[in-house]
């Protein structure tokens, strides 16, 4: 990298220039939206540009003194949480013999979940929501959201998974092999552990798109069972008129998801590379 | 793969050494039970997860496919078969035909526009600049947030008169029109393509970084010697090089740009006079809203139809020569 020379590589202003345009764009919604928040409706109506003069707490108060808005996001933390836990120990145990074990079936077997990738959720959704309140009786609950979720987010779960597995030396495994350890044991014991990286890698992806999911929880959880997204969108439309408050409320429910991702950035960044590779 | 397990060595106690042998047979999978204990072992370890798939992913397709033969408003037993009489009435109802051709715009102007904006991006952030890392960082942060967040804040951003976007606009002298962006039919679509770029390019340039980071340092430093232009670097060597990326970028942002609907849903609804309907937002007001299942049922086959036609005809026109390539 040092080597390479002058002039070359590396950026003249224009390169700056550009940067800048950039990262004002990106980032320009963004910073409306928490400024907005520490403005009143009436500073924003007078000029919707301007900085907050003077800076005001009580919609960011508003929103954390609400019970609903602490309501959302428990649901949502829960919800994800469950979607993660069951689509990655439900994806790592699928993936684990796909990886490990030699038989007729397990080229045709990982097809099916390559396959999966190409069902949208939405394609199916109609009929979901028919067989998540009236057959199985699980509308409006956390269950009933995070288990489809779960089944959706196992495809590539599965995917990014089973190479990540064959990957790992296979020679602590024989080992406990001969000293007599089951397959199961050797799973748990073994197996799980070394994988724990590329579990968390697709961890973090289920956790992420359960979070943000709108079209399903939209279909199936009402009132109090409601999520973050579905808050924001109905804050929204209730509170039209309230600008400030709506900013305010969106900017909040940005948080979570922002510090999950500095957070996990490494992580989610090698996971969609290795999705992509895949 | 199990096979250096059957050069366990052999111990000098003679019984100890036979329990050895059989434990590697047992192992190696070659005896019966062995065998059949393998196969158990395999089906405890897949059931979770067929499982699961098979409830909420196959199941709910299936009923969709048989849905859609029938007239059904939703409740009582489904026994009113039409055969194909739903899917003549999607693929006659004009809303339906301009959902497609909205994915469809939305599919083709997004590989038109995000790869080479995408693509130019990358090719900036690869160079030696200051604050690379935090640049990179930025750019995903759209990504990363939930597109019914993004879209309530642009919604503000966007609203007529209040909005920001018209103050901005207004000083550069930019006409808004009177309905706003979102509610002008003619530019609704556009808009919420605007959008959608704003929310997606992050993860191109993301992707394409990691591509471009992968180029051996030696390949541009041989060309530069030669006398190759930067441009002329990244065009015949860097940007070849990447095209396996490219391909499945295309791919992904293919499939995403068929199932549409969030954005568009908080956005527009799908307004103003049906200008913004995507086969998702059709299929959700056709089955929930106004409990036309049967309809929803064809949509749902004819979006699903749509996505397979084209990834399988992506994965044997182009994705193939990646494979091949590979092996």
């Amino acid at each position: 990298m040092a080597k390479r020379s002058t002039a070359y590589g590396r950026g003249g202003p224009l390169v700056y220039l550009i940067a800048a345009v950039v990262v004002a764009l990106t980032l320009g919604p963004v910073l409306y939206g928490a400024l907005g928040g520490f403005r009143s409706n009436e500073q924003l109506a007078r000029d919707p540009a301007a900085l907050p003069d003077p800076w005001l707490a009580r919609n960011y108060e508003g929103v954390l003194t609400n019970s609903s808005f602490w309501t959302y996001a428990l649901n949502s933390t829960v919800i994800a949480l469950i979607t993660t836990v069951v689509a990655v120990l439900a994806g790592v145990m699928a993936a684990y013999p796909l990886a490990r074990y030699q038989f007729k079936l397990r080229e045709p077997l990982f097809l099916v979940f390559v396959l999966g990738l190409l069902f949208p959720a939405a394609v199916a959704i109609v009929p979901l929501f028919i067989l998540i309140t009236r057959d199985l009786q699980l509308g409006n609950t956390w269950w009933g959201v995070a288990l489809p979720q779960a089944a959706f987010a196992l495809p590539v779960t599965v995917v990014i998974l089973r190479p990540f597995l064959m990957a790992l030396p296979k020679e602590l495994e024989e080992a406990a092999m001969i000293d007599g350890a089951s397959r199961i044991r050797i799973f748990w014991r073994i197996a799980l552990p070394l994988s724990m990286p590329g579990l968390v890698t697709v961890g973090v992806l289920a956790f992420v798109a359960s979070w943000n999911a709108y079209l399903l929880p939209l279909l199936l959880l009402q009132g109090e069972m409601r999520t973050l997204p579905l808050g924001v969108a109905d804050f929204s439309t209730q509170y039209s008129a309230d600008t400030a408050g709506v900013l305010a409320f969106t900017t909040i429910a940005m948080i979570p998801a922002l510090i999950l991702f500095l957070a996990m950035q490494r992580r989610i960044v090698s996971g969609l590379q290795g999705a992509v590779k895949g | 793969m199990t096979t250096p397990v059957t050069a366990a060595p052999e111990a000098t106690d003679p019984g100890a050494a036979v329990t050895r042998r059989a434990e590697a047979r047992r192992v190696t999978g070659r005896s019966k039970a062995g065998k059949r204990r393998q196969r158990l072992e395999i089906a405890l370890f897949v059931a979770p997860a067929l499982v699961l798939m098979a409830i909420f992913v196959v199941y709910p397709v299936y009923s969709a496919a048989r849905m859609s033969l029938y007239r059904w408003k939703g409740f009582g037993p489904m026994v009113d078969f039409v055969g194909l009489q739903n899917y003549v009435r999607v693929l006659g109802d004009d809303v339906f035909t301009d959902a497609v051709m909205h994915n469809f715009i939305i599919v083709f102007a997004s590989i038109l526009v995000q790869l080479p904006l995408g693509l130019a991006l990358a090719l900036l952030l690869n160079r030696r600049i200051r604050g690379r890392g935090l640049l990179r960082t930025i750019i995903f942060v759209p990504y990363v947030l939930a597109e019914v967040i993004a879209g309530v804040v642009w919604f503000q951003l966007l609203q007529p008169r209040t909005g920001l976007l018209e103050t901005v606009l207004g000083a550069v002298g930019i006409p808004v029109p009177e309905q706003g962006f979102l509610g002008t039919p003619d530019l609704a679509l556009t808009t919420v393509f605007v959008v959608l770029t704003w929310k997606y390019l992050g993860l191109a340039v993301l992707l394409f970084l990691a591509g471009l980071q992968g180029v051996p340092d030696e390949l541009h430093e041989a060309a530069q010697l030669d006398g190759a232009s930067w441009w002329q670097v990244q065009r015949r060597i860097a940007i070849p090089l990447i095209a396996p990326t490219i391909r499945t970028w295309i791919f992904l942002s293919m499939i995403g740009s068929l199932q549409l609907f969030d954005m568009v849903w908080i956005l527009t609804g799908g307004g103003p006079a049906n200008a913004t309907t995507t086969m998702a937002t059709y299929l959700i007001s056709q089955g929930t809203q106004s409990g036309n299942f049967g309809v929803a049922g064809a949509a749902s086959v004819v979006l699903f139809l749509i996505g397979f036609a084209m990834a399988v005809a992506y994965q044997f026109l182009v994705l193939r020569r990646d494979t091949k390539e590979n092996a």
